[in-house]
């Protein structure tokens, strides 16, 4: 191929085939649909104890799970450069001449990936640090266009923060625990360019679209003991993101991605000495299901007196369920090369006191403005709903949890008089429920807030019965665009408040169950039960069960 | 005319004694003329006259930009020029046209400089003799003054058996070749370590590295990037500050390391009075190797401030010894770190090797890039290896900054400058500078320049007399950060007491008026 030079700022280049042994190096390519990135090694790598033994009773095993997240930064422009951010945009269309690494051009720091830096700094608990440094991190990889990538290795820009979680344990799922992970750091961190592989050309084509794109990298502790603990340590963070608008962190969009990392050992204090990766995820429940097949991986080795070797796996979603295979050994680990970056000063942010008088609001960065700005975060929003609305604690997660799902609930809430429990029970049991069935979200939901609150407004009115309510929801979920009334009046399912038609119907009932009827005068009061269904039966649902109840003990007995 | 300096040159333009379009063809016929020095890896003639005439249409108008503006200029190869070839005088860049100008090339042309060509240089800047370029070495033009060839019968562009002529040191051994020799009126060099004083020095002529953080280094080719800053080479010191004040931007929003500096123009006063000022003289800069010499007119110079009044003093910069070792070790970190993104897939030159991503890395860098080159860059990866990084690396810029607190407080507190030899002795032959490696060379060249860039400092080289060998020797003054001004106004004054004489070419007058060389400064 011909040597060639970069007229524009679109860098389309096409390369040989990476090797099998680089295809492991992949920084991101598409596998089965999932993307798969490697690890991040900034604090795992370079352990002096490649491997430890385990001699003693394996039963006392604890893992560990620590991570790494990488979030993009929602932001405009690039982190050190001019070009445009967007999501499935012509490939090598937001390429400057930084980003393709033409010589000469010079990194210049984005304001607003710094404070969005800060802000996820700030909900984190972190210590922001008033200088941090940049530093390069070089390894060749065809997506690196520099042959490094500028992060934050020394000091980065935030540090010594924690993540707290709810999870729901206990048989019933009832039992709420408030866990927490210690965030080490928060440091600022270049994208790489993707790299698409081609088989049957067998070439690798490079899109630098996202070459230089802002990320967050949250570095967690190892306090996470299993993968449903991790999962949901990720969401937490998600949620907070999202409330914070630093980043999208949509996962569908490759713009929160995981790197986990896994030891099992008899002494957690032990377990900086024995680090596993398993590169990142795309979904919380393959999160889960490979953390917890790594585990007793780990565990069966150990168990049968064997090995654990430091090293990292991907998750591989060909071979079958739960096989996670080696990626990446030590010697890239020490191929990585590190130096601080020459073209960028220290990076310096203010407080109210430390800030110069007559500084530019738009040229300085100070903590305590970008503090008052801190939104509501979805711990807090959780103690609303326990407090405001008397809600269950797990009601409460599950509401904030999902997607659009407490915004829809204060909505119907607005719109009627039932009580928000009760509107919690509809909305998480049968909404949600449904949901789920269907794959689909909250805003896909055929049944509109106002839809659902004016169903449980008839239903609080005594004008449908409980058991009609549910009738009416299902014909809502079909979505033909009648409101409940209008179902209920067009297939008359209104409450029967006529006492006598009842008590014929309860008559014609327990005249064609005189088995049933004798069952209950001998002293089987349960059965009464049967025959006040088959009443409802009669009258489709319309009745009062109370007073059919009433209506039939009075006549039995 | 070509020997004029800009200042007159200016006035010339300005009093129509000369059109632009002249001035850049008898540029264009110089160039031509001394090709055999190889100045110049790329003469762009047609945008230069083009440029010219633009400038012409200005001066008819009686409006013309300002003191540069039709003043024929060039610039290093490794100063990125929108649509011109940008080579660093490597294989790996060979037909690389950057699609942006630097910006203190922007500034250049902005005033309405006319840009003569690219010079020629040792390969990515990595060199102090302009020796290790693709494009073959650089000669000194001095070899073939009329002074020279007197004593050693030397001919321009002589035969194959002609390789007696002296290197023009390095790396911007182009531009201070093209400058010496009057194909251009001011030049653009990078120095890193000495790169635009030790070829200033070598062939006569100024040569001033700005404050770090002063120029802009946006589209300039980093060799070490917290050591490079843009450097100037004029024929007078005057001239220098023109094109300081013409290149000058300020913070440069492109790089974030310049400062908010305000420009304003640097006036040198014509009478200038020495005798409040101190000089320093370091002791340690008597190294072993210098020759008598420059240390004679070292001495005799330090003489003529002290007799003109000034406070000369005898200060210790005890640090200057392990300068150079730390030099050379965050040198080849940086080299092997910004040679990375040389890789054969965005643009540059491509090894024909194909059978995997690896092996066509292996094969592009080690075809695009002289030995020099890989040898920096294989010994810099190793200080990079992280065990090796803090022991090396981080700690180098630590006693780098020790270094510059040292420096920067003696030229603050004790003296207002320093003054001291800027090579150990006048160019050396191309026969015997190549007896020894790169290495050697940059190590032994550099030992006087590049402790000013470890500290950041501003410093000028100044030609004061010719050797027995007749050429020339020059001194270095260091000033304070950001004092440009001062530093050139001593610089200036100790130019007009030296009276260096202007270069004479043989061939030369037959093509400029005869009072080119009674108008030297």
């Amino acid at each position: 191929m011909a040597a060639s030079s970069v007229g524009s700022c679109v860098v389309c280049s096409c390369i040989n085939r990476v090797s099998p042994s680089q295809r492991h190096l992949l920084r991101t390519f598409t596998y089965n649909s999932f993307f798969i990135r490697n690890v991040r090694t900034s604090y795992l790598c370079f352990q002096n104890q490649v491997q430890a033994q385990i001699k003693s009773d394996p039963r006392q095993l604890v893992a560990v799970v620590g991570l790494e997240v990488h979030a993009q930064i929602h932001s405009k422009s690039k982190l050190f450069s001019g070009s445009h951010v967007k999501f499935s945009a012509p490939p090598n269309s937001l390429v400057s001449f930084f980003d393709a690494s033409l010589p000469g051009t010079l990194p210049v720091l984005n304001r607003r990936c710094v404070e969005a830096a800060v802000m996820t700094g700030l909900a984190l608990n972190c210590t922001i640090n008033k200088k941090s440094l940049f530093d390069r991190k070089h390894y060749f990889y065809a997506d690196l266009p520099a042959g490094y990538q500028i992060t934050q290795q020394r000091v980065p820009i935030a540090v010594n923060g924690s993540l707290a979680y709810s999870l729901v344990v206990g048989q019933k799922r009832k039992e709420v625990v408030t866990k927490s992970v210690r965030i080490k750091q928060i440091q600022l961190e270049q994208d790489s360019g993707k790299s698409l592989h081609d088989d049957s050309r067998s070439q690798t084509l490079i899109d630098l679209n996202r070459a230089g794109v802002g990320l967050m990298e949250l570095v967690m502790e190892p306090d996470m003991c299993c993968g449903e603990e991790a999962a949901t340590a990720v969401r937490e963070l998600q949620l907070i993101l999202q409330a914070l608008g630093t980043s999208q962190a949509n996962m569908s969009d490759n713009d929160v991605l995981s790197d986990l990392s896994l030891s099992s050992a008899h002494d957690p204090s032990k377990q900086g000495s024995l680090k596993r990766e398993i590169a990142s995820f795309i979904t919380l429940d393959l999160l889960i299901f490979s953390t917890d097949y790594e585990i007793e991986r780990q565990m069966a080795v150990l168990e049968s007196g064997g090995v654990v070797v430091n090293e990292t796996r991907a998750f591989d979603f060909k071979s079958g369920p739960g096989i996670t295979l080696i990626v990446l050994n030590f010697i890239f680990f020490f191929s990585l090369r590190f130096m601080p970056e020459p073209n960028l000063p220290p990076l310096i942010v203010y407080d109210r006191q430390t800030v110069p008088p007559n500084a530019d609001p738009q040229q300085v960065i100070n903590v305590d403005w970008i503090r008052e700005q801190l939104p509501q975060l979805p711990q807090m929003k959780r103690r609303h709903l326990v407090e405001h609305y008397g809600l269950l604690p797990e009601h409460s997660i599950t509401l904030v949890n999902e997607d659009g799902l407490m915004d829809y609930f204060v909505s119907v809430v607005q719109e009627t008089t039932t009580e928000p429990k009760k509107v919690v029970g509809w909305i998480i049991k049968d909404l949600l429920a449904l949901l789920k069935q269907h794959s689909l979200n909250v805003s896909q939901s055929p049944i509109s807030p106002s839809s659902l609150a004016e169903l449980l407004n008839l239903l609080e009115a005594g004008k449908i019965s409980s058991s009609v309510a549910k009738l009416v929801f299902q014909e809502l979920w079909r979505g033909t665009g009648r409101s409940a009334s209008q179902i209920v009046q067009e297939q008359d399912l209104s409450m029967v408040h006529d006492r006598g038609a009842i008590q014929q119907i309860c008559q014609a009932v327990i005249d064609s169950h005189q088995e049933e009827v004798r069952a209950i005068q001998g002293g089987n009061k349960r059965v009464l039960n049967r025959l006040v269904g088959l009443v409802q039966k009669e009258v489709k649902g319309r009745a009062d069960p109370v007073q059919v109840r009433a209506i039939l003990e009075e006549k039995t007995s | 005319m070509l020997g004029l300096t800009i200042r007159e040159v200016s006035l010339a333009l300005r009093e129509g004694r000369i059109s632009p379009k002249e001035l850049c063809q008898k540029c264009l016929k110089l160039i031509k003329k001394t090709k055999f020095l190889n100045s110049y890896i790329t003469v762009t003639e047609d945008l230069a006259l083009e440029q010219a005439e633009e400038a012409e249409i200005r001066f008819q108008r009686g409006k013309p930009l300002g003191p540069l503006d039709g003043i024929p200029v060039a610039v290093k190869d490794n100063f990125s020029t929108a649509n011109i070839e940008t080579t660093c005088a490597s294989v790996m860049l060979k037909g690389y046209i950057p699609p942006f100008n630097a910006t203190v090339v922007q500034k250049l042309l902005d005033q309405g400089a006319v840009l003569m060509g690219k010079t020629n240089l040792d390969e990515f800047a990595m060199g102090s003799g302009s020796t290790d370029s693709i494009f073959g070495p650089v000669r000194n033009p001095w070899s073939y003054s009329t002074h020279c060839r007197d004593r050693s019968g030397q001919t321009p562009g002589g035969g194959t058996s002609d390789s007696d002529w002296a290197v023009t040191g390095g790396s911007s051994g182009g531009s201070a070749a093209a400058v010496a020799s009057l194909t251009c009126f001011a030049s653009l060099g990078s120095d890193t370590g000495g790169s635009t004083r030790n070829p200033a020095a070598n062939c006569g002529i100024v040569g001033l590295k700005p404050t770090y953080g002063l120029l802009s280094r946006h589209g300039l080719i980093p060799l070490v990037n917290s050591l490079d800053v843009p450097g100037i080479m004029t024929r007078s010191v005057h001239d220098a500050a023109t094109v300081l004040a013409g290149v000058l931007q300020g913070h440069d929003p492109k790089d974030s390391t310049t400062v908010d500096y305000p420009i304003t123009p640097i006036n040198l006063p014509d009478d200038i009075d020495v005798s409040s000022i101190c000089i320093g003289i370091p002791r340690e800069y008597h190294a072993p190797g210098l020759s008598s010499e420059t240390l004679s007119h070292w001495s005799r110079t330090a003489e003529l401030f002290e007799k003109a009044g000034a406070r000369v003093v005898e200060v210790s910069l005890p640090h200057t010894q392990h300068s150079i070792v730390c030099y050379h070790v965050l040198c080849m970190a940086e080299v092997a770190s910004n040679m990375a993104r040389f890789d054969g897939l965005e643009y540059g030159y491509r090894s024909a090797v194909d059978s995997s991503t690896e092996a066509m890395y292996a094969a592009t860098r080690h075809e695009g890039f002289n030995d020099v080159v890989r040898r920096r860059v294989l010994s810099g990866n190793y200080f990079l290896l992280k065990h090796n990084c803090k022991l090396f690396v981080v700690k180098q810029i630590r006693i780098g900054h020790l270094g510059y607190n040292f420096v920067l407080m003696f030229v603050c507190c004790v003296c207002f400058r320093l003054l001291t030899p800027t090579t150990l002795t006048e160019a050396i032959r191309y026969t015997d500078f190549t007896k020894e490696d790169n290495r050697t060379r940059s190590a032994q060249e550099d030992i006087f320049t590049q402790p000013v860039n470890m500290a950041g400092l501003p410093a000028v080289t100044v030609p004061v007399a010719l050797a027995s060998t007749r050429l020339p020797i020059s001194l270095q003054l260091i000033g304070q950060a950001f004092q440009e001004q001062k530093l050139l106004t001593v610089a200036n004054w100790l130019e007009q007491q030296v009276k260096f004489p202007l270069i004479e070419l043989p061939d030369m007058h037959e093509n400029t008026e005869k009072s080119s060389s009674s108008l030297a400064v």
